[in-house]
């Protein structure tokens, strides 16, 4: 799978080393050159300097040719718009945005985009255990990513 | 009429400005707090500090009832989801974008944005005004749709130069609405010819406009 992902933070970092390991080609776009340090070593896939929201940064990131693009950078609004351009111009089957903003997050999904929401992902899941005592539906992948050192 | 502007930079300022003085009813939304304060010493309270993005300061805001909502951050990104936010939640009739990135002014139509503005694109035009003629200069894009106004010089070196308007080899989808000369525009017919110094007013498909500039172009 072609794999574009917007933003090199813990949460792009961390998808892109996964992915990358599975076996994937993936792409990771940031602003800053020193963004891509969280790579680590094992990590070979492509690296792009630049803005996301900017057609001919995407399309140097193989956007074209993308199955998936994930926009994980820090801002809501530049992931909106990355994600609308993405499916809007480019035509990328499968668009993911992440938006920390509840009523961005469910108001672009009404429009069509896959928007996750970890504010309210985390805040329930918290809220559940500390009622119940038990976790939710959501798996904890940090054994994965320590144990295999991805 | 009820007017927010989101963003209290200079261009943001001086609309403002100009609203409250042509007796419109006017909010500014500034995010930063420091720019906040400095704008609402002049402004008073014209201006409101908040994210123009967030549904609860929208409403606050009165967004509901705007009858236009300009976003002019300096951030494309920012423009759009303020723009699509007051539509979606708000159902503001009239949204107008400013944009950095020119290409992004297609994006926004697409997307839902009534108007854009893209200053890089204007000064583009100006500077392609000085170098030749025969320029194809957007004047207006109509509301829905994908139409553009646009006006074409005819200088010296014009190819279309004395010929008329039934042998030019228009693209489709364009239609010569005026032919404005000495001042004083002239509905055309087919027999019209064309001078120079004429002002050629088009109708066109936005994605057949560079057609056009094959027509008009003088070959600088």
């Amino acid at each position: 799978m072609n794999v574009v992902i917007l933003g090199c933070g813990r949460v792009g970092s961390t998808l892109a080393r996964m992915m990358y390991k599975d076996g994937h080609t993936v792409t990771v776009i940031d602003l800053q050159s020193e963004a891509f340090r969280r790579l680590g070593t094992k990590y070979k896939g492509q690296r792009i300097v630049g803005n996301g929201i900017d057609e001919d940064v995407l399309r140097r990131a193989g956007i074209e040719n993308a199955d998936i693009f994930v926009s994980v950078s820090q801002g809501d609004n530049r992931n909106i718009m990355a994600a609308q351009i993405a499916r809007h111009v480019f035509g990328v089957k499968n668009v993911i945005a992440r938006i920390y903003d509840p009523i961005r997050a469910d108001r672009y999904r009404q429009l069509g985009l896959v928007t996750l929401c970890t504010t309210t992902i985390a805040s329930g899941l918290i809220r559940d255990f500390a009622a119940n005592g038990e976790w939710g539906l959501a798996k904890d992948y940090s054994q994965e990513y320590i144990t295999h050192a991805v | 009429m009820y007017v927010i502007i989101v963003g209290g930079g200079n261009i943001g300022y001086y609309l403002a400005k100009q609203l409250v003085a042509a007796k419109h009813e006017v909010l500014l939304l500034e995010k930063d707090r420091l720019r906040y304060r400095t704008v609402s010493e002049e402004l008073g309270e014209v201006v409101m500090q908040g994210d123009g993005c967030e549904v609860a300061q929208q409403t606050e805001a009165g967004f509901g009832r705007a009858d236009a909502v300009v976003a002019v951050t300096g951030s494309d990104d920012d423009n759009l989801v303020v723009c699509q936010m007051a539509k979606l939640e708000h159902n503001v009739p009239r949204t107008i974008s400013r944009v950095n990135d020119p290409r992004n002014e297609k994006l926004f139509h697409k997307l839902g944005v009534d108007a854009t503005v893209s200053s890089t694109k204007i000064i583009y035009n100006l500077i392609e005004q000085e170098v030749g003629g025969g320029e194809v200069i957007p004047l207006a894009a109509l509301n829905r749709g994908n139409i553009e106004i646009v006006e074409v010089e005819i200088g010296a070196r014009s190819p279309v130069l004395d010929g008329d308007i039934k042998s030019l080899q228009l693209p489709s989808e364009a239609l010569i609405i005026s032919v404005i000369r000495g001042g004083h525009a002239i509905l055309p017919t087919g027999e019209t010819t064309f001078a120079v110094g004429d002002s050629v007013v088009i109708l066109v498909n936005a994605d057949r406009e560079h057609e056009l500039r094959h027509v008009f172009s003088e070959g600088v």
